[in-house]
């Protein structure tokens, strides 16, 4: 393999990380205002920013890696729905708190494996990156996992609704765990991690707060989500219209 | 449906950094304790503004009544020796 196909690679591994967490951050932005309390307001808005603030450092490290000059802001205003390479799990809508949750949750349980291993990234930006989100990872996940028990603990109502919610989420998980060719590459570099020993640790995770939740572990199904390919579905075009609006409107406006 | 106003209210109690007490900072509404922790860090720590925190439950707080002000505090206006004044606090000690 040659040296530019590396760093193409090397580019996608980072851009799909930082699209993720750039795409549930803004998911959750538009939640502020909306939480069902003050508190859940603010703190859905904390987990948000946690997760831009992430996504912010990991695309100026993609556009370093890159080296064609493309700053955060360049890549999050200006690129198009099919070069965004998020997660399909996160361009999901809000739904009621329930779905948020179940999202929050499916993701935290992932990110945090995945940002342990990415701690020791031989890629050292990477590294500390992730050993900076692994402090927010744990956080968020104590968060989300409080109201999965809460919710499945709690009423008949919301028990059947947060289950429906994980069983209409639980296909887009399997995407998270699916290593393609850069995914290998990556990993085969020492750049990447090892998304069986991340699914193994989502899967304890899971099976933990669930069965506390008295809540039941969805079946695996066929999937056919690709958005870390840059395949979407319906949803992230207009998650990106209007995150994009207005820097496309103003080019270099600024607040 | 439900809102956070039927929720019941948590006080919210925050130590600004080591060595100093726990201070009331505000109150909050969760549904139980480990949810009034949460919105408490999320609330009352965002800029960083402590390392530790306590949540109570305000009916749990046993409040002195403002009708008695006057029995349980005036006594103690008239009776200036039993404030430290006449001790020399050395420099060093910050935050007694």
């Amino acid at each position: 393999m040659n040296t530019a196909q590396a760093g193409r690679s090397h580019f996608t591994y980072v851009l799909r990380l930082a699209d993720t967490n750039l795409v549930l951050a803004q998911r959750l932005g538009e939640l502020i205002g909306h939480a069902p309390a003050l508190e859940e307001d603010l703190g859905l808005g904390n987990t948000a920013l946690d997760l831009l603030g992430q996504a912010r450092l990991l695309l100026t490290h993609a556009g370093s890696i890159e080296g064609r000059g493309r700053d955060e802001d360049t890549l999050a205003y200006f690129r198009n729905e099919d070069e965004f390479v998020n997660a399909t799990l996160v361009e999901q809508p809000n739904g009621d708190f329930g779905d948020t949750i179940a999202r929050q949750f499916l993701f935290d349980a992932w990110q945090l494996p995945l940002y342990e291993r990415l701690a020791t990234s031989g890629d050292t930006g990477l590294a500390a990156i992730a050993a900076k989100g692994v402090k927010e990872a744990r956080y968020h996940l104590r968060y989300s996992s409080g109201w999965i028990l809460r919710l499945g603990d709690g009423t008949a109502e919301s028990h059947a609704r947060v289950q429906g919610s994980l069983e209409r989420l639980w296909p887009f998980t399997a995407e998270l765990f699916h290593a393609d060719d850069i995914d290998r590459e990556m990993r085969a570099a020492g750049i990447g991690a090892d998304l069986d020993a991340v699914r193994s640790d989502w899967e304890r995770q899971v099976a933990a707060t669930l069965a506390e939740a008295t809540l039941e572990r969805p079946g695996d199904r066929p999937w056919r989500w690709f958005g870390k390919r840059g395949e979407h579905g319906e949803h992230l075009g207009r998650v990106l219209a209007q995150m994009q609006v207005l820097q496309r409107a103003h080019p270099g406006a600024r607040w | 449906m439900t809102t956070s106003r039927d929720w019941p209210l948590y006080e919210v109690f925050l130590r600004a950094r080591g060595g100093l007490d726990h201070k009331h900072v505000g109150s909050l509404h969760a549904v139980d304790a480990r949810m009034a922790l949460e919105h408490a860090r999320d609330v009352y720590t965002r800029r960083q503004e402590g390392i530790s925190l306590w949540v109570v439950k305000s009916s749990e707080i046993v409040a002195s009544d403002p009708a008695e002000a006057d029995a349980f505090f005036e006594p103690a206006r008239d009776k200036i020796y039993r404030h430290p004044t006449f001790y020399d606090i050395p420099d060093e000690v910050k935050t007694l």
